[in-house]
């Protein structure tokens, strides 16, 4: 990750805590994506609003246009601020692990 | 605020049972759902979970065998992640909007003490239950088949409700919010809207209470939409304010997410909310399900077997249910249980001839008092909805 990705996330993370959000339901933390690059990113910004089992739910559903679709309307309909560099990096995360 | 926080923070009490219970004579709902992970909320038995957070969780077909389904195993299904506990002695419910003639705020007691009190029967059903056997594939919760369940709803009638505050000559539709929000502010809160017929229908209850006793928090304390013979989107939680308004709500939930192609389905029109090319997904169809076996189960050769289950409609009520053992070529009628209401589920069942041994493929299907029957192919369309094709098992007998 280049330090423009470590400073979104870090502004991500903030955010989470301003918010009061990200707070885990009991249970969630033993959902862990699998390591592989973009998981920072993808863990980050999806883990604001939803656990990531809704990844792996849909693991078996979508492929990369599935993904590509998926997180942009999370970006265009739900509000993530997800910039787009970022939102190029959670994608080939997802098309490629998922 | 905090308590917000708190309610989705404070979900100790977690049990995970994961795919050990179910070896232990626990069966899936479905073939092929290794996995499946048994978690129980506060107050809540063990059930599939779907997703922790919103809070997705799934009745195991143990739990639809009852007549009724016991609150704490009735499915639980939230769009957005903040989900307030509420407090009985300080909520409020606000009715206004602009096509209403005042604005009024209810307490519970008010609508336990100054309103006709009511019951219905009814099945309240997830528009994408059985998501997850969907063919092709559609991206959500990939439900099986718990997304479902009947109880017993009492409380008041909406329109009585409606009429203390006054209704306008131009009102079209009725919207409704409850107290769950979003995570972030961008993010759609989740408000639903129903044409003014049917939130004016005798049967569209505020509900308070659940099989006798007070709604679940995960099934909408204090009050919720009862809408019967709707699917559940309609059903807010945790009701806050109603309004009555002159034109069609523009949110998310109305204009882009819970719509079908338009003409696709049989059932009520949502004519406000209609486009040439997509509409507001509206009635429950046809549908029946057996829960006395799973796919795969086992039975003793020599010793009969009896298969049984239940089917339901949007609101016409059952008119047969039939079973092939013969992969659809010849029907048999089941036994038809007791009529429970028009917008509850029917019971069936019927004996299965275990003489010989080897696999059986058995089909049941469900036809409504509407004539509506269930239907071998899906009807294609983007969100997976109206899940309602015939059901078939493979049992073995040996």
């Amino acid at each position: 990750m280049n330090g423009g990705g470590l400073r979104w996330l870090s502004v991500a993370s903030a955010m989470m805590v301003l918010l009061g959000v990200g707070a885990a339901s009991a249970g969630e933390e033993q959902v862990q994506l699998r390591d592989a690059r973009g998981r920072d990113d993808t863990t980050a910004f999806c883990a604001t609003c939803h656990s990531l089992d809704y990844i792996e739910m849909n693991a078996a559903v979508f492929d990369r246009a599935g993904w590509e679709k998926s997180v942009r309307k999370m970006i265009d309909k739900f509000g993530a601020p997800i910039p787009e560099e970022h939102a190029q990096v959670i994608i080939a995360y997802l098309a490629e692990n998922y | 605020m905090t308590n917000r926080r708190q309610v989705i923070a404070g979900s100790a009490g977690i049990l995970f049972l994961g795919a050990a219970a179910r070896a232990g004579g626990e069966s899936a709902s479905s073939p092929g759902v290794a996995g499946e992970t048994l978690v129980a909320l506060p107050g809540k038995k063990p059930l599939i979970k779907r997703s922790f957070r919103p809070p997705n969780f799934e009745t195991p077909l143990s739990g639809l065998k009852g007549a009724f389904t016991a609150n704490d195993e009735f499915f639980v299904r939230y769009h957005v992640a903040d989900i307030p506990e509420a407090d009985p002695r300080t909520w409020r419910l606000k009715i206004g909007g602009a096509s209403a003639q005042r604005n009024i705020e209810l307490s519970l007691m008010d609508l336990e003490r100054g309103f006709e009190r009511v019951s219905v029967p009814a099945i309240n059903q997830c528009s994408g239950n059985r998501r997850g056997l969907f063919v092709p594939r559609a991206g959500g919760i990939q439900w099986h088949h718990g997304a479902m369940g009947n109880a017993l709803w009492s409380g008041v009638r909406l329109r009585d409700v409606l009429n203390r505050a006054g209704i306008k000559g131009d009102a079209l539709e009725v919207v409704f919010d409850g107290a769950d929000r979003s995570v972030l502010p961008a993010t759609p809160d989740f408000i639903k809207s129903l044409p003014l017929e049917r939130a004016l229908d005798e049967n569209t209850l505020i509900a308070l209470e659940m099989n006798g006793s007070a709604l679940p928090h995960w099934n909408g304390a204090p009050a919720r939409l009862v809408v019967p013979g709707w699917t559940a989107t309609y059903w807010v939680k945790h009701l806050t304010e109603i309004r009555v308004e002159p034109q069609a709500f523009e949110g998310f939930w109305m204009k882009s997410a819970y719509r079908v192609p338009t003409g696709a389905f049989p059932g009520a029109r949502f004519a406000s909310q209609e486009t040439p090319e997509t509409t507001p997904i509206t009635e429950i169809l046809i549908n029946s399900m057996v829960t006395s076996h799973a796919s795969g189960a086992r039975l003793t050769r020599g010793q009969g077997a009896e298969l049984s289950g239940w089917a339901w409609d949007g609101g016409s009520g059952i008119s047969t249910v039939e079973f092939s053992v013969d992969d659809g070529r010849s029907w048999r009628p089941a036994a038809l249980g007791k009529d429970l209401g028009r917008f509850a589920w029917r019971g069936f069942r019927f004996a299965l001839d275990t003489s010989t041994g080897g696999s059986r493929s058995i089909a049941v299907r469900a036809t409504a008092r509407s004539g509506a029957r269930q239907p071998e192919q899906l009807t294609p369309n983007p969100s997976g909805y109206h899940h309602n094709i015939v059901q078939r098992l493979m049992l073995e007998v040996a």
